[in-house]
Formats: C-alpha cells, sequence, structure tokens
C-alpha cells in the first residue's frame, strides 16, 4: 500500500510534500517523544503525532519513514512544511485523534 | 576520511543537519544500509544533545574500511554525573525542549543501543565528549 492509497480512506488532508505521497507504507508509530521515534520506528512507517515543528521531518527523513500525519486538526509549522516539500515526505491531517487514526491505520493495513 | 561540522547551540531548525550530510556521504560510500541506520540515530542523538544543552560544539566523523568513528565535542556545561545522565528517563532537558518532544532521557540510551562503542568523558563547565564507534565488517 502506498501514502497516496491512505488518504481518502482516513479521510486525510495533505498539507504538502505531496512528492512523498508514492512512498510504500510498511506499518505505522504514534509517538510524540522524538527519540522515541528515533531509536524505535523503522523505515516505511507513517508516524502519527501532535508535533508539527521541522524536527520531525528531520527524524522522518533520516529514518526513511513513508508519511506524517498530524492528529487533531493541528497544521504544520511554516518551516516543516517547506522542509516537508524538500525532502519529499508527505505531511497529512486528521481530525481525529490519535487513538482513531492509528486504529484505522492499523486495520487498514492488517486486514 | 574525516568530516567536520559546527553545531550551533540553541538552534533547533538546524538540528539533524549534520546527520543528514554524513548519511549521504555513508550512502554514496555503500556502506550497509542497516549499519547507515544505526551511525545515524547516535549521530542525530549526539548533535540534538550539543543544540540542547551545551553552548555549541563540533563533530569531527571519520571513516576507514574498518569503522566509523565519530567524536561529539561541545563547550560546556557538562554532566556532572554521567552513570545518572545514562539511566533512561532522566534528562536535564528544559520545559520548551521537551513541548517539542525532545528531553524524554532517551537520547544516550538510543546511542548505546546503536553504537558498538559509546565513550563519554565530561568536565564540569569546560566540556562535554563523546566517542562513537560503529564497526563496518568486511566486505
Amino acid at each position: 500500500m502506498q501514502v497516496k492509497d491512505i488518504i481518502s480512506i482516513l479521510d486525510l488532508k495533505i498539507f504538502g510534500g505531496n512528492q512523498g505521497l508514492e512512498r510504500e507504507i510498511s506499518g505505522g508509530y504514534t509517538s510524540d517523544l522524538l527519540s522515541d521515534v528515533m531509536g524505535h520506528a523503522d523505515s516505511g512507517k507513517v508516524w502519527i503525532t501532535l508535533q508539527t515543528h521541522k524536527n520531525v521531518i528531520a527524524i522522518a527523513s533520516l529514518k526513511e519513514l513513508a508519511a506524517v500525519i498530524l492528529i487533531k486538526g493541528l497544521e504544520p509549522d511554516a518551516d516543516m512544511l517547506a522542509q516537508a516539500e524538500e525532502e519529499g515526505i508527505a505531511v497529512l491531517g486528521s481530525n481525529e485523534q490519535a487513538f482513531e487514526v492509528t486504529g484505522k491505520l492499523f486495520n487498514l493495513l492488517t486486514r | 576520511m574525516q568530516f567536520e561540522y559546527s553545531i550551533e547551540a540553541g538552534n533547533f531548525t538546524k538540528a539533524g543537519d549534520a546527520s543528514s550530510s554524513f548519511k549521504k556521504i555513508l550512502k554514496q560510500l555503500n556502506v550497509d544500509p542497516q549499519i547507515i541506520k544505526r551511525i545515524v540515530v547516535s549521530l542525530y542523538e549526539g548533535e540534538v544533545n550539543i543544540v540542547a544543552h551545551a553552548n555549541g560544539g563540533k563533530v569531527i566523523c571519520e571513516v576507514d574500511p574498518s569503522r566509523v568513528y565519530i567524536q561529539l565535542i561541545d563547550k560546556g556545561p557538562g554532566i556532572p554525573d554521567i552513570p545518572k545522565a545514562m539511566q533512561a528517563g532522566y534528562s536535564t532537558a528544559s520545559a520548551k525542549v521537551r513541548e517539542m518532544g525532545f528531553g524524554a532521557g532517551m537520547g544516550l540510551q538510543n546511542i548505546k543501543n546503536n553504537a558498538d562503542e559509546l565513550i563519554i568523558n565530561s568536565e564540569v563547565g569546560v566540556g562535554t565528549k563523546l566517542e562513537i564507534i560503529v564497526n563496518l565488517p568486511h566486505s
């Protein structure tokens, strides 16, 4: 499954980083602690978080994550979005909370 | 081969730049992707520590056929109790840094888990030097 395939099913908004929409998804990782993601998220995971700053993209890029989903209607900071465009990592948004988004993505990837 | 990067104190917008540059070099050198991952985690955590805690510093990365040797050298404030700093969950990060999702006391653990060797030398009021070694298998 690719990043673009989850957009409509999870009712996600695309903030930017559209070049990353064709990345393959291997799973998900839900965390707001950056070192937790750095230490434990594998490449190809979709990162579900409430963090909206540029360092999220630095980590997503270094870890070769598939995409970032911001929860609860949060919007990325301008420099986060600019970095996402540069790195080609899609930044998506949901109005739901981490629990719901994680559950839906889990079901989608394991069904 | 040696590569040097300077790290600005408090500038989180540049945190990860050295790791990103060095990752590209390692890819060009055809280092095993699994080993690159371990080096990148270790280097990034060390880089963020300098941004968050020190008054700036530098990173020197050396690559030879048998290993990658990274030195992270910063200017102050130093670590008074290294065993305590090594404890998972222990952090002296500011509230602002924690709000960003850093400062969870996981950084040094991440380095320890990913490096083959981690050596920390620190002098309070002077600075800290981290030495990270990741071995490269014979190819």
